[in-house]
């Protein structure tokens, strides 16, 4: 196999890379693709995963046990959702600027409780390969997997699946889809709001134990540049489809690994230009998806945004 | 989540429906008494219409049955013991189910997932395969089919409508609410599917209270009668022994009906309104206009008659620029018209669209703020076009409430709060309140009472008495025959039919309707 072919470099870091860094953007477009089909936004998973990332290092520090931390970062994730699901069910409260002010007070929560974690040094998830079988280096290091993006995946097939088959799955689609239709069959909406929030924010919560435990793998202010947020463009971009939320954050991911791809062979022009690819994209597709009736009518028709 | 048994049937196997009394029932909103002191009786197996003006309390009366609103006072029997119903879910579990004025089916689900998920005892996990088979069997039973596997919202109205009643009878409910429910149907398909509940009834399988402003439905299908007014219940017995005169005094009282609207003698003028070679998509990007050619002379009305989704509403969207023009050229008095406010307000068009609701009114703005659209930038409700005065906005408002008798707690009150008639009223109001040139009106007499009818019918004839050039689109056939001078006939997206009405029929009109 000739492992030196710069072409084969460059897809392999594209690969690796997409696997690598795609992780807290699938958690978190998971987590608020299921909150928006409920019909809400929260906007505030910016700062669910940044307290997640910090919760999780902490207590895989205290514990031992990075999957400790995983939990206590999906509880904390839960709390912060429950509170802007709580907030949100008291009248003439706006989801969004809820969503904003959530964000800071999650960010800041991090920042303040952070402070002792930012030196020691905590048990990290470890990651297992999927080229192993080859016995290529190269091949080897691309294909680093870490288990959380396949529970990821799980989750998305799972969400999928029971979106389409479960009774639960489709009172959410329907309170996100008509209130008036779930209070008229005696479903209470906000509850069910109170409930899809509270279990986005958890997943969200997850994603940012991945940022802390595992890429970059450690924790300190600036761990997190944004991922929430574009998450949550992601679920737009995947048009609130659980499956193709796992894909727009891997396709996120990789085309965030162009840039440093094309570096490692010695392609430096246009390094900035790569690196904005993956917002570039982003953008391009939803200009391009803006004027579709398809897009349109996948949209929850209760969403804040779109009503 | 508490438990209700089922109330057990009355005596005698081979009756399953279920009866129900309400025992002085009143609700009050705020400063308006909606319900005095109701009491109506339903026997079981027995249809049972429930009539009265806009705004009388018919949708307050059920709603308050279903436990959508709760009474301030009296109380509902059922089966002759009386039934706690909090909520919509208790309602289900006793047995009483409604169709809702508005559609409650939820659009992005498919009719098998609307059906499924309304079950009480729905599974936690479906098996769509047994789901299925399910449904299969249960709509083999039925006297009429809907498909199952489109979402709701690619049906068509009818369909939806169908579909409601499906779903109630699905849940095996046993008193069946049904509020205006062939509103939305053709004449053809609101007798098939009443004679089918009437079916149901003689067999003593359900019983059915059916709100409707169509005496021709009531004298057809129900049994019995109870009248509203003004929240009170003034009247009612058997339809056998009463005649529509007897009914429609009972719902207007000594209020004077306008008389039939007179058609003044005049040639029609110059052509305001010219159409040609329109074309546009629907929703689903398909042709809804493919060559559409019209022209609407001044003082004349012109009747677009034909069966619903042959692109009339996508027309009356076009011209009110709700819905791009793919091709061709709208020119009002001989200027090419853009659908923008300026060209609105200079060319003197107006318009009356379809669910008025939606496409007419910020649902949630006051009645006064609703009604002042067309003319809140000008004086005197406008200095500088900027600055607002709410003042003359009130009391504008006031005088409009009054002329076209808006029934509203106050113009303060939100619009979405008024009965689905007094929407129409407050937005022809509105409409019909200036100088009008050219006025384009869709279904302007859906859900309206009789009286209002008139009323409305009357306010058209005299705008084109006045001279305005008039597009009428309304799938009632006697509406177009009664107020158009020309009727014209659209069929998949065009015209292909016009004639004078005086020298036409119902069944040279049917032909064409049905694409011939
Ligand atoms: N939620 C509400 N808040 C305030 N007022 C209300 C509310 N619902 C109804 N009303 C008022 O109660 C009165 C009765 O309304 P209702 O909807 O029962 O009339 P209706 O007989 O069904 O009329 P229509 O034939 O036009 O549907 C109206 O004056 C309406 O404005
Ligand atoms: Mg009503």
């Amino acid at each position: 196999m000739s492992g030196d072919s710069p072409f084969i470099i460059v897809l392999l870091a594209i690969v690796g890379g997409a696997l690598r860094v795609s992780t807290p953007f699938m958690f978190v477009a998971l987590g608020e693709c299921l909150t928006e089909k409920s019909g809400r936004v929260n906007l505030g998973l910016e700062g669910t995963l940044v307290l997640g990332a910090m919760c999780a290092y902490a207590i895989s520090f205290h514990s031992g046990s990075p999957w400790l931390g995983v939990l206590a970062a999906g509880c904390a994730g839960s709390l912060l959702g429950a509170i802007h699901g709580y907030v949100c069910k008291l009248p003439r409260v706006n989801d969004i600027a809820i969503g904003i002010a959530m964000m800071l007070f999650g960010t800041g929560l991090a920042f303040f409780f952070g402070k002792a974690y930012i030196q020691p040094s905590a048990p990290r998830l470890e990651s297992f390969s999927l080229g192993a079988w080859t016995g290529n280096q190269q091949i080897e290091t691309a294909l680093q997997i870490n288990p959380l993006l396949l529970v990821g995946v799980v989750v998305a097939i799972a969400m999928s699946w029971a979106f389409a088959n479960t009774k639960w799955g489709l009172i959410v689609r329907m309170t996100g889809d008509s209130a008036p239709a779930a209070r008229a069959m005696g479903v209470s909406v906000d509850m069910v709001r109170f409930l899809s929030t509270t279990a986005g924010g958890f997943l969200a919560g997850v994603g940012g134990a991945f940022l802390s435990l595992f890429y970059p793998g450690s924790w300190n202010q600036g761990l997190s540049s944004g991922q929430g947020l574009m998450a949550v463009a992601l679920v737009i971009f995947a048009r609130w489809d659980p499956i193709r939320c796992a894909f727009a954050a891997l396709l996120f991911g990789a085309t965030g690994a162009i840039g440093p791809a094309l570096q490692s062979v010695g392609i430096t022009q246009g390094y900035y230009f790569f690196n904005a690819a993956p917002y570039i994209l982003t953008l391009l597709v939803m200009i391009a998806s803006a004027g579709s009736k398809q897009a349109a009518r996948n949209v929850p028709g209760e969403l804040s945004i779109t009503k | 989540m508490n438990v209700l048994t089922m109330p057990s049937p009355p005596a005698g196997d081979a009756v399953r429906a279920y009866s129900l009394k309400t025992i002085g029932v009143s609700k009050i909103f705020g400063p308006l008494t909606a319900l005095d002191d109701v009491s109506i009786s339903v026997e079981a197996g027995e249809f049972h219409a429930l009539l009265g003006e806009n705004g009388a309390g018919k949708s307050t009366l059920v709603k308050c049955i279903m436990g959508f609103y709760s009474a301030d006072r009296g109380k509902v029997l059922l089966n002759g013991a009386e039934a706690k119903i909090a909520n919509p879910r208790d309602a289900r579990a006793n047995g009483i189910g409604m169709v809702y004025q508005h559609f409650t089916l939820v659009p992005s689900l498919t009719g098998a997932e609307n059906l499924v998920i309304s079950r009480a005892d729905a599974p936690s996990i479906f098996d769509w395969k047994k789901e299925k088979a399910g449904l299969e069997a249960f709509l083999n039973r039925m006297p009429f089919r809907v498909p199952l596997d489109v979402p709701v919202s690619a049906l068509a109205a009818g369909e939806k409508q169908k579909l409601e009643i499906l779903k109630l009878l699905y849940l095996d409910q046993r008193l069946l609410i049904l509020d205006e429910p062939t509103s939305v149907l053709t004449p053809g398909e609101a007798d098939e599917m009443l004679g089918l509940l009437r079916g149901m009834t003689q067999r003593k399988e359900v019983s059915v209270i059916m709100i409707t402003h169509k005496f021709r439905e009531v004298t057809a299908f129900a049994d019995s009668v109870s009248v509203l007014r003004r929240g009170r219940k003034v009247g009612g017995g058997k339809v056998s022994e009463l005649s529509v005169e007897d009914m429609a005094r009972m719902m207007i009282g000594d209020t004077p009906i306008r008389d039939r609207a007179i058609r003044a003698d005049r040639a029609p003028g110059d052509v305001v309104l010219d159409l040609s070679a329109l074309y546009a998509d629907d929703d689903e990007g398909l042709p809804a206009l493919d060559q559409f050619n019209l022209k609407v002379h001044a003082g004349e009305i012109v009747g677009i008659a034909g069966v619903s989704g042959n692109g009339q509403s996508e027309l009356v969207e076009v011209l009110s620029g709700q819905r791009p023009l793919k091709d061709g050229r709208i020119v009002v008095k001989d200027e090419i018209f853009e659908p923008n406010r300026k060209s609105y307000a200079k060319l003197k068009i107006f318009g009356l669209p379809e669910e008025p609701l939606k496409n007419a009114t910020v649902p949630r703005m006051t009645v006064a703020e609703n009604m002042a659209f067309r003319t809140f930038d000008q004086p005197p409700s406008a200095w500088l076009g900027w600055w607002l005065s709410v003042g003359p906005m009130r009391t504008k408002a006031r005088a409009l409430i009054k002329q076209y008798r808006v029934k509203t707690s106050s113009p303060e009150s939100a619009i979405a709060d008024l009965s689905g008639g007094n929407v129409q009223r407050a937005v022809l109001a509105r409409e019909l309140s200036g100088e009008v040139d050219l006025l384009i009106v869709a279904n302007p007499c859906f859900g309206l009472d009789f009286a209002s009818v008139a009323e409305i019918r009357a306010q058209i004839m005299e705008q084109r008495n006045r001279g305005a050039a008039v597009l009428l689109v309304s799938e009632d056939l006697d509406e177009i025959l009664d107020l158009a001078d020309r009727v014209a006939v659209m069929s998949a997206g065009t015209i292909n039919y016009v004639s004078p009405v005086g020298s036409t029929n119902r069944a040279e009109i049917g032909k064409h309707m049905a694409g011939h």
